[in-house]
């Protein structure tokens, strides 16, 4: 995947730098690659075909062929158009006017609907409100206890339902129970079912009737590919859903689907699910899962905030370097110094995806003032030690901790994110990707 | 075949809504007709790749005065032989057999275990189901609970946090046929977690002389396209034999078996069509061709 998306990179790179002039042909090169990209990300096909329509007329009505960067300029569409679709802010859950607020979870099987009512549980603990949590799943062996079990890990009330009482009595009881112990909201699990299975969407009809829930929330599982439409579509239809949350977005796919439910669906995402455990809850970005999905869109914005301030020569220098894989100290130094003219390096780590080869960027995690601190540590160093900086052993630490005014952890810290950009930066793809850049 | 299974399969086929034989009747031109064939191949989840090869081999076998029987015939075949490039039956040990079922989370690993112990059982194997979930939770009780439905033993230890060492203990118990291993869910993208699953392979290979026989890689039929990403991490460190696809009881085809079986060889050996342990039949190219062009 990173092979293809690097190549299908440069050849937008390629785009962007070339010809300055878009035509209806040479767009519909630009097109057909995003097309491709949008159907790996798994967004439906039906959705892609309309989206690169609207490009297309957007892209040729804005007179983009005067620009001197029209490529940017598409790619800049694609990405603003996807981000509204998306939803283009971030929207935060419902209250009801009424305690307890009811929040009921549904989704097909598997996608991550007991897991996600955990996290919710404890996203509202941590905000000081008093969650309660209930499952009507009598279905999946051992459901029940898995939500029980879950509550207990994180400390939350857990409500056992009767499995001998008829659903209306079963409700009444857990809303009077949530009334009365003054919880702020009950968190609801269903049974995983299908879209297609009439007679258990009618039983959540039902239950959605009985509960009244201030929000109806489709749990949608990011790999998910061209189904996702008919599933999403379905389940607001039959049953009606307010939000969605997108679950196991810490993979790798590119999570295209949220697009297809959100577009099938007109309901915004408010949370993404980005692991097993119940603090892997995170509030949802638009953008960030544009660029997500375009797969690019993160490296070309890196590409045209770069283009402004890197001074072309050495960024050209270093990608000679790194070639030849000898991206010494010294480089590091000046990279450094490189970066701190684009503003704070931490804001431009984020523009990289989080995934594949950037991935281990985001553990790098420098910040601005370490930058500065960094500066004066390998400016204590001698010209030996930065080209060569095996040689810098206890004694050479030391000293350049005392040169600097820094101390020895400091030193090591440095010197071992050093070792670890190194060997990110011999790998295939990121030498590929700062290549082009540099090219530019 | 049993009767159950038998309902099961045209249950599923009815589902299938019937695209390209729409397309088909409506007699369009040439290029039309691949375009919409196009189109239904990557809404069942081919993806772009695949869907391109195999337009490019057929596209010269069409011929625009062919009725939509033989077109369809065409890319059935196509589509046939790539899934018919490795055995589908499952591979049997000389005394004991090991099966490990692997896949991210969610995908349907212990219920596939259950059934596929369930089939076993109904040929008269002596079958196991170890429990080697020990992370998430309940996940023990969920297999223990089947294991009481379809009168199965399960291995459990409550207190290990290794899996690998909970699979040690299970492969000790002798006057065993089949040991079928139920591993937790997780992502490819997870390397300590790759690196338990391939441990827990590694431990069956030390116990039992050429096992794991089987290390089945659980596909949800929904799923898109980072599948192939999946199955390429999955046989890197597990060395999956085949895949066992689950959930097509829905309107997901799961498609990206094609892309799978054709970049790597790899055999879909079941599916699973429905909740109930008896929901699993063996794979079919032939039908399941079919069935996704319908
Ligand atoms: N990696 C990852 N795993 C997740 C995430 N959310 C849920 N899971 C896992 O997905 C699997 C299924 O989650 P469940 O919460 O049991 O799913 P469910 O929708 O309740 O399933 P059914 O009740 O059977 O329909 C479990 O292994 C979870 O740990 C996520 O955001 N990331
Ligand atoms: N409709 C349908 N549902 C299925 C099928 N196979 C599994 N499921 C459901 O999918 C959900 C998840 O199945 P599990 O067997 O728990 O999945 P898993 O891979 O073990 O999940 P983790 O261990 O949490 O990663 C359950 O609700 C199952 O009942 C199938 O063939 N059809
Ligand atoms: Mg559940
Ligand atoms: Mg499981």
């Amino acid at each position: 995947m990173l092979e293809q998306l690097s190549t299908r990179f440069k050849k937008i790179v390629k785009f962007i730098r070339g010809e300055g002039k878009i035509t209806e042909e040479n767009i519909s090169d630009a097109l057909r690659q995003i097309k491709i990209a949008l159907l790996e990300a798994d967004v439906n096909y039906k959705i892609v075909k309309d989206f690169i329509e609207k490009i297309k007329q957007k892209a040729l009505d804005q007179k983009v062929i005067e620009s001197i960067t029209p490529g940017q300029q598409v790619i800049k569409i694609v990405k603003d158009e996807l981000t509204e679709l998306l939803g283009s802010k971030s929207h935060s859950l419902n209250f009801s006017n009424q305690r307890p607020s009811i929040y009921l979870l549904v989704g097909l099987q598997g996608s991550g609907k007991t897991t996600t009512c955990g996290k919710l549980a404890k996203w509202f603990s941590k905000r000081n409100k008093k969650p309660l949590l209930t499952s009507l799943d009598l279905k999946r062996p051992a459901a029940q206890e898995q939500l029980k079990k879950i509550a207990n890990l994180i400390g939350i009330n857990f409500y056992p339902v009767d499995r001998n009482k008829n659903l209306k009595t079963v409700i009444e009881n857990l809303i009077n129970h949530a009334k009365s112990n003054y919880f702020d909201s009950i968190i609801i699990d269903t049974a995983g079912r299908l879209h297609v299975d009439e007679e258990l969407m009618e039983e959540l009809f039902l239950i959605k009737e009985l509960l009244k829930p201030v929000e109806t929330i489709y749990v949608g599982d990011a790999l998910t590919g061209q189904d996702a439409v008919r599933s999403a579509q379905l389940f607001d239809k039959k049953v009606g859903i307010d939000s969605i949350i997108l679950t196991k977005l810490d993979g790798d796919a590119r999570g295209g689907a949220a697009l297809s439910i959100v577009s099938v669906t007109g309901k915004p995402i408010k949370f993404i699910g980005v692991g097993e455990k119940f603090d892997e809850l995170e509030v949802f970005h638009p953008e960030r899962l544009a660029s997500r999905i375009l797969g690019f869109g993160d490296v070309v914005t890196l590409v045209e905030k770069a283009m402004e301030k890197i001074e072309t020569e050495k960024a050209e220098e270093l990608a000679k370097k790194i070639k030849k894989q000898e991206f010494t100290l010294e480089d590091f130094r000046r990279q450094l110094a490189q970066l701190r003219k684009l503003g704070s390096l931490s804001s431009l780590i984020k523009f990289f995806p989080s995934i594949g080869p950037f991935k281990s960027l985001e553990k790098i995690n420098i910040d601005d003032k370490k930058i500065i601190h960094y500066e004066a540590i390998i400016n204590s160093m001698t010209l030996k030690e930065r080209e060569n900086p095996k040689i810098i052993n206890g004694r050479r630490r030391l000293r350049i901790a005392k040169g600097s005014g820094r101390s020895v952890q400091e030193v090591n810290q440095l010197l071992k994110q050093y070792f670890q950009m190194k060997k990110m930066l011999n790998r295939k793809d990121f030498k590929k990707i700062l290549n082009s850049i540099s090219k530019m | 075949m049993d009767l159950i299974l038998k309902n099961k399969i045209s249950k599923t086929r009815e589902k299938f809504k019937n695209t390209i034989e729409n397309i088909l009747l409506k007699n369009k031109k040439k290029e039309e007709l691949i375009e919409e064939i196009e189109e239904s191949l990557i809404l069942a989840d081919v993806g772009w790749n695949s869907t391109q090869k195999i337009i490019n081999s057929i596209r010269e076998k069409i011929r625009v005065q062919f009725s939509p029987e033989e077109v369809k015939r065409i890319i059935e075949n196509e589509i046939v032989s790539i899934l018919t490039k490795s055995p589908i039956n499952l591979n049997f040990g000389k005394s004991k057999t090991v099966i490990m079922l692997v896949g991210v989370n969610g995908s349907g690993k212990t219920t596939c275990t259950a059934k596929l112990a369930n089939y076993l059982k109904k040929r008269k194997m002596k079958v196991i189901m170890v429990a080697a979930d020990t992370f998430r939770p309940a996940a023990i009780e969920q297999l223990l609970v089947w294991g009481e439905k379809i009168g199965v033993p399960v291995f459990k230890n409550y207190t290990a946090k290794d899996p690998a060492s909970v699979v040690f203990d299970a492969l000790k118990i002798k006057d065993v046929d089949v040991f079928l291993i139920d591993t937790g869910g997780r992502l490819h993208t997870k390397i300590n977690l790759m690196q338990e699953v391939e441990k827990i392979a590694r431990i069956c290979a030390r116990q039992v002389k050429g096992a794991p026989h089987d290390v089945l890689l659980v596909l949800d039929a929904g799923i898109g396209q980072n599948a192939i990403q999946q199955a390429r991490e999955f046989l890197k460190f597990t060395g999956l034999t085949g895949i066992f696809v689950s959930k097509l009881d829905g309107t997901a085809k799961g498609g990206c078996v094609i892309g799978i079986s054709d970049e790597l060889g790899l055999p879909v050996k079941f599916i699973g069509v429905g909740e109930g342990e008896d929901d699993i039949m063996e794979f079919s190219p032939e039908e399941y061709a079919r069935a996704l062009l319908r």
